[in-house]
């Protein structure tokens, strides 16, 4: 790759990756979108920082221990569907 | 294409819950039962209120069962009624909150600008487990406005795709993925200074700060 490449394949600006950070997650970003991203975030850290960030957020809110089922919800569903359709 | 084979006993439940047999319901019900105390969650708030309106979806599910044509998920259509009714329950409950719930959202907002740039690579997969932060990560959620709550608790935490989210919301696709990008977006701002180390080690804020 050219150094002149190299240059037109860093030039997104940080708003722009904000804007498609999400996308950028789930993989729905085109391929030359994709390139200049991972270039920006190798020498930009606050975006970086922005990206690890948002990838904590799914993985800690995807990881089913944010709220939990009351205690007794099952019981007491059943036995309501039990009591009005007995 | 053959259907997948969960969907083969699925329909037999339905068939026999149709001819009858309560019990079949129960058992079709049962691996939902979080998904609809999450969805009602996400538009009520509270437990106590999200439990309510589970009940009543799943009766009204249940006498309703009938009407349920296939052309969705039984997921999704399930999904759709705990949607409703909690929507009438916040309605009801909260007359002062009918206007900004009805009030269409706009989702052209401007360009996000993150609040900070706190630098939490290392992934604190333990961290849940402490209650603090998981009393934060709900709090960060429960803040959210509900179309943004309703959104990421439907994709992130129920893993729903975008296409079935947007069923039972009854929003566009497009307005799902926007939507779901500023509530992460939110949530990043929201939870990244007590992630970053500060809930563990108690210093402040500002200290934990990389630059």
């Amino acid at each position: 790759m050219t150094v002149k490449n190299q240059v037109r394949t860093i030039e997104i600006s940080c708003v722009e990756v904000w804007r498609e950070i999400s996308n950028y997650l789930e993989g729905e970003i085109s391929a030359d979108l994709l390139a200049r991203m991972q270039a920006h975030f190798e020498v930009c850290r606050h975006c970086a920082a922005v990206l690890d960030g948002t990838r904590n957020i799914v993985q800690l809110v995807g990881d089913g221990k944010v709220f939990p089922l009351p205690d007794g919800f099952s019981k007491r569903l059943y036995s309501k569907i039990r009591q009005q359709y007995p | 294409m053959a259907r997948p084979r969960l969907d083969t006993v699925e329909a037999q439940l339905i068939r026999r819950v149709c001819s009858g047999d309560r019990e079949a319901f129960e058992e079709l019900v049962r691996p939902y039962e979080r998904m609809v105390y999450l969805t009602a969650i996400s538009v009520v708030g509270n437990p106590s209120d999200a439990e309510e309106v589970s009940q009543e979806a799943i009766l009204k599910a249940y006498s309703n069962l009938r009407t349920f044509r296939a052309e969705s998920k039984f997921s999704t259509w399930l999904v759709h009624i705990t949607y409703n009714e909690a929507r009438m329950k916040l309605r009801k409950a909260r007359r002062h909150l009918y206007e900004s719930l009805e009030t269409p959202m706009s989702d052209s907002q401007g360009d996000y600008w993150p609040r900070d740039f706190a630098d939490w690579r290392a992934i604190p997969s333990e961290v849940l487990e402490e209650n603090e932060a998981a009393r934060a990560l709900q709090a960060a959620i429960q803040s959210l406005r509900p179309g943004y709550r309703e959104v990421v608790i439907l994709r992130d935490l129920q893993n729903l795709s975008t296409r079935d989210t947007a069923a039972a919301l009854g929003l566009p696709e497009a307005t799902v993925k926007t939507r779901l990008h500023r509530a992460r977006l939110l949530l990043r701002d929201a939870l990244a200074p007590g992630l970053d180390g500060c809930w563990r080690t108690g210093l402040g804020y500002r200290k934990v700060r990389p630059w």
